[in-house]
């Protein structure tokens, strides 16, 4: 696949680089430091105790029992829009259409769960996880197809059906999906009817809204991991994505595919649309992406576009939206103060990458990798 | 009959090329940054902050000129930021476009509620009637009677073209965005190319901000532009990264936009999310079938790093 | 590797969480409830009066304070009764706003809930769900819940609405009063909620005094894109209309409209929208929450936490209709505007939702 020699990262001389290793790992949480830092004078301009809201930031995330468990609820939706984003982003497909997929998947798997609501949980909770994603793969099917088909970018296409998809809910869940209840009372909520206790994921931990939809994710991300690295499409998918020539030439044929990536990464995040549904809200409610469509584009490459790498990255960056809230309850600052905080601390870990850049750089060979939409920094299986 | 149907067209066509303007001014600012190999998603985010630094500007001095100051200044800063982490750190574009966008939104947001606290309407640009060709019957009614900024951003178009195809550093850009290794050999500083691109880019997204909160709304609100900024960088791809396109894009867009409203209010029964949902689904289709297949810039979204990968 | 370098970076993490947590912020978030034990970071209260003399409200909102339209109605009616009160020291306000995502409103209600506030106001139809759960682990606890009329059966929410329509019905009848092109705008985000309900109300009012008056509605599909509200209102301005209405915290946009306009009537709902057009906003139906809080706060403190519903109407001071001094209002219009405030009010005449 990729031509020049190229040593197993940290290798030198056959020895380990352990500094290596503790510099790259230590960069994302010096980059932190420094956009908490600038966050903290920011803080300090409004007349907020800085020390208090990291530490409510900490705590928030880690530190309590229903910080954790909120962490995991907020990685799960993350975890699997970012495996959607490691399948497109390995084939060179840059898919900003996550939100849009979600809601489809939501939509979907309301619709399906309130239609047969007589069926029985076993039956009826695996079929509504896999119309959501048959739901969100259509949605990423389309952008897909026209790209493979006709040449048409997907940036292009995929921004336009996000808010296709916006208009597509508002229009379910006022129109047909509407809670009954709601209309006879005489105040028309927007949202779904209550879906059946059936269909109901279990919650892990009482009076805390984790559910079992974080096993979906995690099986989903071994199955991703396995898919890209042990089948032959999976190769196929990293092979386009790592030298369209090469493989072109190879006899894969390359907009097949990215289509077949897009489309994944749609069914992928179909799900979390479904399983936001049916593992927290139960209902069908506006605002069930909650952005997790980009936060899930910036968990993946936090997580080096690697499934099993996703994992952590989602805790991590779900911890620092579920700290960020608890820091914005405890201190009483604007919200878009948090907001720009994160802002920060996505441009300063995405900047830092340089200095593990070059140093990676220097410890082994630099092969003249063919163009990627990966950057200059590829994942090692 | 016939007067009141013209006189929809003519207003629908007002419309549509004020709905464009945001569209025209952050969509070419954008095809400059992408010209020279740089993906910034981060236009949203610029372009309210560009729409609040015109706004206040506007608000305490009075002047829509400082207002447009303001805005061409923050846009600056703000593709500063993006230059020195996406050229000079050559981090990921895609992530800190998005990491800018969410950094701008929570800034803006963060400084109205802090400077100005309540929703406050300025008085901004208002329509000007053009001496000899506001004068033609529904013609000059429909393009010759729009605020500055709406003329403003139409001019761009063929002084972009011609900046881009016609001059020396339009050349150099182009060929940043094509081949930055030869380009380096030939001696164009590649770094400086991308810097200029991306801030130029910026100050362009911060005239569009300023374009809706001085001229078209003449107020700020959080979140002014819902998103429109994503909405111009999708159409620099419609458009094939050339200014006619990108206007035909921004046009495009307007126009359904403007009809579907019409629509709306003509009592046209559609539901009105099917109405809205019109300009992107157009969007799509339009280019589907168009022959514009241009193939994007052979550097786009690659950092630059002389010597190699 | 990567996953090395997060596994590591979480291991880090975690260490910096211990060395950082003090022994009371580590304690699990799940307080028992009623205990009137705040985290450590609570510091300023802990030292202050009995739990019975201060009253400790958690409000969370969807949209910002300062949206001039449904958060805003309910933060200010809050700061009213803090007033009232006297003050910080007799009453405690926190708040959280801009919270769209229903999870993040979750876990923001729980945790109020376990710091040991006395009232949590869940100020948003969607937060409906968290409220029915939550509220059963805090039995101590008093939720209130808008909008909407579901109290769940739990004898510690409250849920609170606001009739719109009758409002709404009012600016009907005097819009309809006041327009002479006989076209009438209306600027609507999406079909749902009290925006319907305002709407439907307006366009009965205004058919009780004209049927043939035209009524065009648009719906820009979003309640936060301000520029669309704009260019909606524009249309209808060219189309004809000379009076407008709408809802949502968007609707500035088409107030901006109409003061380009300049001779475009507005009216407003769910706050008092005069301060943005003076001369051109006749009248809004202003949502004044303290005349709901002013009877469940007393309850709350002589223990009873919930079991009811309030609507705000006309006809108990909830709903007022704001006529904009700054506009010169046809003695005619406020008239028939006055007799139908008192129909509704006594019943004679019913608007539907």
């Amino acid at each position: 696949m990729a031509s020049g020699t190229r040593l197993p990262s940290g290798a030198r001389n056959g020895r380990r680089d352990v500094l290596g290793i503790v510099v790259r790992a230590a960069l994302p949480l010096v980059a932190v430091a420094a956009a908490l830092f600038i966050g903290a004078l920011m803080l300090a301009v409004l007349n907020a105790d800085p020390v208090r809201a990291y530490q409510a930031l900490f705590e928030g995330a880690f530190g309590s029992t229903s910080g954790i468990t909120q962490t995991l609820v907020k990685a799960t939706p993350l975890l699997l829009v970012g495996l959607g984003i490691c399948i497109a982003f390995r084939a060179s497909v840059i898919n900003i259409g996550a939100e849009g997929q979600i809601i489809l998947g939501a939509v979907f798997a309301t619709w399906f769960a309130l239609t047969f609501r007589t069926w029985p949980g076993w039956l009826l909770i695996p079929s509504t996880i896999s119309i959501g994603f048959v739901a969100g793969a259509f949605w990423g099917f389309v952008p897909g197809i026209l790209k493979a088909r006709m040449g048409v970018n997907e940036i292009l296409t995929t921004v336009m059906m996000n808010a296709i998809a916006l208009q597509f809910m508002n229009y379910m869940i006022r129109g047909p999906l509407i809670d009954p209840a709601g209309v006879t009372a005489g105040q028309y909520l927007a949202q779904s009817e209550k879906l059946p206790e059936s269909v109901w994921l279990a919650r892990l931990v009482p009076q805390t809204l984790l559910h079992t939809g974080l096993f979906v994710a995690l099986a989903l991300a071994v199955v991703t991991y396995v898919f890209l690295w042990r089948t032959t499409i999976g190769y196929r998918i990293r092979a386009v994505g790592l030298n369209p020539d090469a493989s072109h030439y190879a006899g894969i044929r390359v907009p097949r595919y990215q289509a077949l990536s897009l489309t994944l990464a749609g069914g992928l995040a179909g799900v979390a649309g479904a399983i936001e549904v049916i593992g927290v809200q139960h209902r069908l409610l506006d605002g069930v992406t909650s952005g997790y469509g980009f936060s899930g584009i910036v968990t993946a490459l936090f997580g080096g576009l690697h499934p099993l790498g996703t994992i952590p990255a989602s805790v991590i960056f779900g911890g620092l939206l579920v700290g960020a809230d608890k820091m914005q309850r405890e201190v009483q600052v604007p919200s878009s103060l948090i907001q720009a905080i994160l802002g920060l601390i996505v441009l300063f870990v995405v900047a830092s990458q340089y200095w593990a850049r070059r140093r990676s750089n220097r410890t082994h060979d630099v092969s003249a990798t063919p163009a990627s939409a990966l950057g200059a920094e590829e994942a090692e299986a | 009959m016939n007067e009141a149907v013209l006189a929809t067209v003519v207003a629908v066509l007002a419309a549509s090329l004020r709905l464009a303007t945001p569209y025209l001014y952050a969509s070419l600012g954008e095809m400059f940054a992408q010209r020279s190999g740089v993906l910034n998603l981060g236009v949203d985010g610029i372009m309210l902050v560009g729409a609040f630094a015109a706004f206040y500007g506007t608000l305490t001095t009075g002047s829509v000129w400082i207002g447009v100051a303001g805005a061409i200044v923050a846009g600056l800063a703000m593709g500063l930021l993006m230059s020195v982490v996406s050229v000079t750190l050559k981090a990921e574009q895609g992530i800190s476009g998005i990491g800018l966008s969410l950094f701008g939104l929570g800034l803006s947001s963060l400084l109205f509620k802090v400077l100005v606290g309540t929703v406050k309407t300025v008085d901004g640009f208002r329509p000007i009637r053009l001496p000899v060709l506001g004068d033609i019957p529904y013609l000059g009614e429909t393009f010759f009677t729009q605020s500055l900024p709406v003329y403003v951003a139409f001019l761009l178009v063929p002084i972009s073209w011609y900046v881009l195809e016609r001059t020396t550093w339009g050349l150099k850009v182009r060929a940043v965005g094509q081949n930055p290794a030869a380009a380096d050999t030939l001696g164009v500083n590649v770094t400086l190319t991308r810097y200029l691109c991306v801030c130029l880019g910026a100050v362009f997204a911060g005239l569009a901000g300023a374009s809706l909160s001085i001229a078209s709304v003449n107020l700020f609100q959080e979140n002014l532009t819902a998103g429109a900024g994503y909405i111009a960088v999708a159409l620099v791809y419609f458009g094939g990264w050339r200014p006619v396109g990108i206007l035909m894009g921004a046009l495009l867009f307007g126009t359904v936009t403007a009809i579907q409203l019409r629509m709306q209010v003509l009592g046209i029964e559609i539901p009105s999310d099917f109405a809205v949902m019109l300009p992107y689904v157009l969007t799509i289709v339009a280019l589907t079938f168009s022959a514009n297949r241009a193939r994007q810039p052979a550097a786009l979204n690659q950092p630059f790093e002389r010597g190699g990968a | 590797m990567k996953i090395r370098k997060l596994l590591l970076a979480v291991t880090a993490l975690s260490l910096i969480v211990a060395a950082c947590s003090t022994p009371a912020a580590s304690a699990p978030a799940s307080v028992a409830p009623g205990s009137a034990s705040p985290a450590a970071s609570n510091a300023p209260e802990s030292a202050a009066p009995s739990a019975a003399e201060l009253f400790r409200v958690a409000v969370l909102m969807p949209s910002s304070t300062t949206d001039l339209a449904f958060s805003q109605s309910m933060y200010q009616a809050l700061v009213a009764m803090q007033e009232k009160a006297g003050g910080e020291a007799n009453f405690e306000i926190k708040f959280t706003e801009n919270m769209f995502s229903v999870p993040d409103a979750q876990a923001a209600i729980r945790d109020y809930a376990s710091q040991g506030f006395d009232l949590v106001v869940a100020h948003g139809s969607q937060y409906g769900a968290g409220v029915e759960e939550i509220a059963k682990d805090f039995p101590e606890v008093s939720f209130a819940w808008g909008t909407d009329v579901n109290t769940f059966g739990l004898p510690n929410v409250y849920a609170y609405t606001a009739a719109a329509e009758q409002g709404g019905y009012v600016n009907g009848v005097l819009a309809a009063s006041l327009t002479k092109s006989r076209t009438i705008g209306v600027t609507g985000p999406v079909e749902v909620g009290d925006a319907k309900t305002y709407i439907s109300g307006f366009s009965q009012g205004v058919a009780a005094v004209d049927p043939a008056i035209t009524i065009s509605k648009t719906w820009t599909g979003s309640f936060s894109d301000v520029a669309a509200m704009t260019e909606a209102a524009k249309a209808h301005i060219t189309a004809g209309a000379d009076v407008l209405t709408g809802s949502s915290q968007s609707v500035v946009g088409s107030i901006g409209a109409a003061k380009e306009a300049g001779n475009v009537l507005w009216f407003g709902t769910q706050a008092d929208q005069a301060s943005l057009a003076p001369n051109l906003i006749v009248a809004s139906q202003v949502y004044d929450w303290t005349v709901i809080l002013e009877d469940m706060i007393p309850k709350i403190q002589s223990g009873t936490l919930g079991g009811e519903t309030y609507t705000l109407e006309l006809s108990n001071g909830g709903l007022k209709i704001a006529f904009n001094p700054g506009y010169t209002l046809a003695a005619e219009a406020k008239a028939a505007a006055e007799k139908a405030i008192a129909d509704i009010t006594s019943g004679a005449v019913k608007v539907n939702p």
